[in-house]
């Protein structure tokens, strides 16, 4: 009995799978988005006390939660590169490192944004704030360093022992609004203290980003897929000349 | 054991007979500092409040300096090779040249801070915490640099990829080393359990690193 990741350990299965989702994805994440944006901008009320710029908390937020949860994936799909060995992971760890540096620049850009209204700054050096630029400046490592190994298959798993070394910075980001008491607020999660009126289109949003990361990765992974295929065949092209040309010379 | 300390031993000696490295990390310390005050006015109040980051930051810049030699005459010469089917385990091979790293280039620009901070305006009472938590601190900036030099070895402009790669791993040290020394210029009482923490991030890159930089090194020697 195979399961479902190590089925789609075939890249042509993966992209038959990929190949059919991916629409529905992609629609399911606009109409999200667009439903909670109305919501946002003609039905959720200004907060009592930071007026109209509350609308930037619905996507700050979900922003904040997909940097977070990008750095999984890479951190997931590393293990499964380092350990198992799985053809895609590689593929899915690559994919996901700019999708999740871009998140984490939209959730400083649009805390930014917020915090100049709200704090008087654009910047603090607040916990979670210096954490979050750390987790930022980590994905662009990533990136850096699997950019700068010629050697394919040895920049994925370097990237991946770094990406595991990272990951430490996952519970220090979630923990620090606790462990020190700073400027930026605790998260309030789904607790009660959040009034539903603003809590239905932050979950709205947030499925809507949700999806839209989903499909985002999917589809830059589809495309590295296409990528690795369209080197491989040069190379077989290259090969097939070399021995056509000798084949000639004798 | 006995492994582990030929290793450092002969890392050590190495660093001693060469010499240069450790007098380019101290040159690079001595001109950072000198240049900051040329930059910001010499305004000796202001030098007196900020010396203890300055020298924290051009400490962590010059032992970054040093970082990519690690591994590099190693990677070279073939040794690395020879180091990674021995006997002995290849995390506690790289903990050995870490630990070198540190006795070489940690400890002397930690002792060379003092002076630096004298130039700084740095408060003669501060010195000692200074001290204090740069030896505490340092064994962290030589063991997470040994993931960054393990990592970035056949990288191309491997040096400014370091940089990028180790100094976010550098935070938590720099953030708990200026805490602690802002504990002792207050005169409060966390200064003990803050140099505890140092002292504990410390503790914990020694544990991971050599893993986390041995595993880096077998996917290149191999």
């Amino acid at each position: 009995m195979q399961t479902l990741t190590q089925r789609l350990a075939n890249p042509t299965r993966f992209m038959a799978f990929s190949g059919a989702i991916l629409p529905w994805m992609a629609v399911a994440s606009a109409l999200l988005i667009a439903y909670a944006m109305y919501l946002v901008f003609f039905v959720a009320p200004p907060d009592y006390q930071q007026g109209e710029t509350v609308k930037i908390m619905y996507i700050h937020v979900p922003s904040a939660w997909l940097a977070l949860g990008g750095y999984a994936i890479i951190a997931l799909s590393s293990f499964g590169l380092l350990v198992f060995r799985h053809p895609l992971a590689d593929v899915s760890a690559k994919a996901a490192a700019p999708i999740g540096a871009a998140f984490t620049l939209a959730a400083l850009i649009t805390g930014a944004l917020w915090g100049k209204p709200m704090w008087g700054t654009y910047w603090v050096w607040d916990a979670r704030l210096t954490s979050v630029l750390m987790l930022f400046f980590l994905y662009l490592g990533l990136i850096a360093l699997r950019s700068s190994l010629e050697d394919e298959a040895l920049a994925s798993k370097l990237t991946a022992v770094l990406a595991l070394v990272g990951v430490s910075i996952l519970p220090i980001i979630k923990f620090s609004v606790d462990w020190w008491n700073t400027l930026h607020q605790p998260s309030t999660g789904f607790t009660s203290s959040v009034d539903a009126s603003m809590r239905a289109p932050l979950l709205i949003s947030a499925a809507g980003f949700l999806l839209l990361f989903i499909a985002l990765h999917l589809k830059a992974m589809q495309n590295e897929i296409m990528r690795r295929r369209v080197k491989a065949m040069r190379v077989a092209e290259v090969e097939r000349g070399d021995r056509l040309m000798s084949a000639g010379a004798e | 054991m006995s492994g582990f300390l030929a290793l450092l031993r002969r890392d050590l000696m190495l660093a001693v007979r060469e010499g240069s490295a450790l007098g380019t990390a101290l040159g690079f310390y001595l001109v950072v500092v000198a240049m900051l005050p040329l930059g910001l006015g010499p305004d000796l109040k202001l030098l007196s409040r900020i010396a203890p980051g300055v020298l924290w930051i051009a400490l962590l810049l010059a032992a970054l300096l040093s970082l990519p030699r690690m591994f590099e005459a190693d990677h070279e010469d073939g040794s690395l090779e020879v180091m990674a089917t021995a006997p002995l385990p290849l995390e506690l091979a790289v903990a050995a040249k870490a630990l070198a790293h540190w006795i070489s280039t940690g400890i002397p620009l930690a002792l060379m801070a003092p002076i630096l901070g004298l130039m700084l305006n740095l408060e003669l009472a501060l010195t000692p915490a200074l001290v204090a938590t740069m030896l505490a601190g340092t064994p962290a900036v030589s063991f997470l640099g040994s993931i960054g030099a393990a990592l970035t070895l056949k990288a191309r402009r491997g040096g400014l990829l370091l940089a990028l790669l180790v100094l976010p791993l550098y935070v938590p040290t720099l953030i708990f080393g200026i805490s602690t020394i802002g504990f002792a210029s207050v005169g409060q009482d966390g200064f003990a359990a803050s140099l505890l923490v140092l002292m504990a991030v410390s503790v914990a890159s020694i544990a991971v690193a050599p893993v986390a930089a041995a595993a880096a090194l077998r996917l290149q020697v191999s």
